[in-house]
């Protein structure tokens, strides 16, 4: 969030304004009325677009802050690209600038070209795809040789190229420098500053923070690991995780308007066949509530609290899992299905096993035993639960 | 021919003590794959059974360090099994030792470590991470692949998908279309050998008829082989397929690479691009064997 993005950006020297990380309302009232002068609130949460979410306000006293802070305690912001919304649970409460303009800087990976890549933009404080799209004269881009790293010249050469304001050319090189330290520092995805402000008296600072980390570099920073977990994480990711999964290996998709209802759910042994499972279900006219990657073995243990979790869901009305038996045997992974399933602490609903692979015959066979409806290919398999969730028998 | 991997392929296992590690080096040898060795420091001088493929590899040398291995037994080829905090310093050290091409299995490498790598390491060609590794049909197998669905021809397979190329490999196989070599590339942000590099290697290989690209959602390579495709293969027919099609923005499944951020890796920008560079894109995995065989008619 916001408050550890800027928290990293001093370590490096990135300058930011002066505030406090709230985590109740009476804090904050405290902290303004103890230090006069223009504040802004700013809700600490993941989504993007919390201002126009309603998630920004301003104070100039005590009094004033008061409502504004109870407010937003627990207050539930949401945008089109938040439909559940996201709690604030905090507030970064942080002297308000006067802008005289807003520029943008971020460092991210370039995965065709496999390098770190700089964005500057003189326009700040906007979606910078946006900017792409519409202005692009104004962003200016920079590959950097990992085994060079950073060099000064490279700020110049962007902040002539992007028409960076006169006054953001002598303190630009030195943000650049320390947003490369960090980006390099912390294994980061994405390091971004937007807005970066230079001020009415002439000052640069980062007023806004971004900080993507990579969730496998995450071992080597464990202060960081402690952080990540004090904000309330995606909730498919925590449930994935609680059940032995990776992290992205289980996501749960919202209705969309236009589309069939998500009423099958889905469990599959690899991520490009998750993925593919979903879109063979689509292809058969239905929805896929989910994409649930079991990975290698699917055993019994994980494959029970796998269909748990997609079953939670009560949209669901029946299920599809999707087995490409390379390695294991196919009677192995049907007995253990059937052994996972086979308690009254699973939600029934009527399930499609697709089974190929070594002994995938007898896979079959012990599936149909069982009361399931076992198939032979993806393309039977998607039609089939998508007929059953329909209702056919 | 075949790109990558042949029979004269000699292979070092790293990290071949290890469960995954031996149980893989196993399979490998029984499909052909000519393993020379492996490498876990501290266990040098030992040796462990690969099975009765031959006499060979039911003794086969364990070394201390790659250098020693390529020293010994001449390997080209290694494939690394190592925990993901110590995947990184595995390919420098195969570097180090001389390798030419090196097969990462390891899921869940920092991007920012496969950065520096791919950036130093140039000599060597890295297949992977996060990978089910390559096999040239009834030649070697050097990966985590089931053997069984594939068959020796003339298709050419490259895939940012396990699962999703063993379901299309059946399929191409149980249509008769034999595979000259298949390649996993890898389903993470930064990978060593991309879609471009299979298709440069499979434009130039004598075997391969006809090509299928198997992508998914996210990055931009499917639109850049899409492009190579329409400049440098006009006399390869090929088909492609991507996963994830139906996939809403900003959620990441399962590959750390397979989301659409903004409007960046949306299916739209691939479909584009196979459409602009006369690719037929398969909606389902099932057409791709009919769509082959019109292309290949056609080329005929």
């Amino acid at each position: 969030m916001e408050y550890q993005g800027k928290e990293l950006f001093r370590r490096v020297g990135i300058p930011t304004p002066r505030g406090v990380h709230a985590t109740s309302a009476a804090d904050t009232v405290a902290f303004v009325a103890a230090n006069p002068g223009s504040w802004v609130l700013k809700s600490q949460v993941m989504m993007g677009g919390r201002g126009k979410a309603g998630g920004i306000k301003f104070a100039d006293d005590a009094a004033a802050a008061k409502p504004l802070a109870d407010e937003l305690f627990g207050k539930v912001l949401k945008n089109e690209q938040n439909p559940d919304g996201e709690e604030v649970r905090s507030l970064l409460v942080e002297e308000k600038v006067q802008i005289a303009s807003e520029a943008y800087a971020s460092i991210t990976i370039d995965r065709a070209a496999k390098k770190p890549v700089i964005i500057v933009s003189s326009q700040g404080g906007m979606d910078v795809e946006e900017v792409a799209e519409h202005h692009p004269e104004a962003i200016s881009k920079f590959w950097i040789d990992p085994a060079i790293g950073f060099q000064p010249f490279e700020a110049r050469q962007l902040a002539f190229a992007a028409k960076l304001p006169v006054g953001y050319h002598k303190a630009f090189p030195k943000i650049l420098a320390g947003l490369y330290q960090m980006f390099m520092e912390y294994g980061a995805n994405l390091v971004e500053i937007n807005p970066l402000v230079l001020t009415a008296s002439g000052d640069v600072i980062a007023s806004d923070a971004k900080v993507e980390l990579d969730d496998n570099g995450i071992y080597k920073h464990p202060d960081l690991n402690a952080w990540r977990n004090d904000g309330p994480a995606d909730e498919d990711q925590a449930a994935a995780v609680a059940i032995g999964l990776g992290m992205s290996n289980y996501a749960k998709f919202a209705d969309e308007s236009g589309e069939a209802p998500k009423t099958i759910g889905t469990i599959a042994n690899g991520a490009g066949l998750g993925m593919g499972t979903m879109d063979a279900i689509k292809s058969a006219g239905g929805g896929a509530a989910n994409f649930l990657d079991i990975g290698g073995g699917a055993q019994a243990e994980l494959v029970k609290n796998s269909y748990n979790l997609v079953t939670s869901d009560p949209r669901v009305k029946a299920m599809f899992i999707n087995i490409f038996g390379g390695i294991t045997r196919g009677d192995q992974v049907a007995l253990g299905i059937v052994e996972a399933l086979k308690g009254d602490d699973v939600r029934k609903v009527p399930l499609v096993i697709r089974l190929t692979g070594t002994n995938a015959e007898e896979g079959r066979k012990i599936l149909a035993e069982a009361g399931f409806f076992p198939v032979e290919t993806m393309n039977e398999g998607a039609a089939k639960a998508v007929a059953l969730a329909n209702g056919a028998k | 021919m075949a790109i990558f991997l042949d029979k004269n392929s000699k292979v070092i296992v790293q990290g071949i003590t290890g469960r995954e590690g031996l149980f893989h080096t196993q399979r490998m040898l029984a499909y052909g794959t000519n393993i020379v060795g492996g490498v876990t420091p501290g266990k040098g001088g030992t040796h462990v059974d690969g099975g009765s493929a031959s006499a060979a590899a039911s003794n086969l040398p364990v070394f201390n360090t790659v250098k020693d291995a390529v020293d010994a037994t001449g390997a080209t080829h290694t494939i690394i099994f190592v925990p993901p905090p110590f995947a990184a310093d595995a390919l420098y050290e195969a570097h180090d030792a001389g390798i030419g091409l090196a097969v990462a299995i390891t899921e869940g490498i920092p991007a920012h470590d496969m950065l520096k790598v791919v950036a130093t390491t140039k000599s060597m060609r890295i297949i992977g991470p996060n990978c089910p590794g390559l096999v040239s049909p009834g030649k070697a197998l050097v990966g985590i692949m089931p053997s069984g669905v594939f068959a020796s021809g003339r298709i050419g397979m490259i895939s940012r998908s396990g699962t999703l190329t063993y379901e299309i490999v059946d399929m191409l196989t149980r249509a008769g279309l034999g595979q000259s070599t298949c390649v996993g590339i890898g389903g993470d942000p930064i990978i060593g050998t991309t879609f471009v590099d299979c298709l440069e290697a499979f434009a130039n290989d004598p075997e391969t008829d006809a090509i299928v690209v198997c992508g998914e959602i996210g990055g931009s390579d499917e639109e850049d082989a899409a492009a190579f495709i329409k400049a440098h293969l006009p006399n390869k027919p090929c088909v492609a397929f991507i996963g994830g099609r139906s996939a809403p923005k900003g959620k990441r499944l399962g590959h750390a690479g397979a989301i659409i951020s903004g409007n960046f890796g949306t299916p739209e920008s691939k479909l584009a691009a196979f459409a602009a560079a006369g690719v037929p894109v398969a909606d389902r995995p099932s057409e791709i064997p009919d769509l082959l065989m019109s292309r290949l008619a056609m080329h005929a």
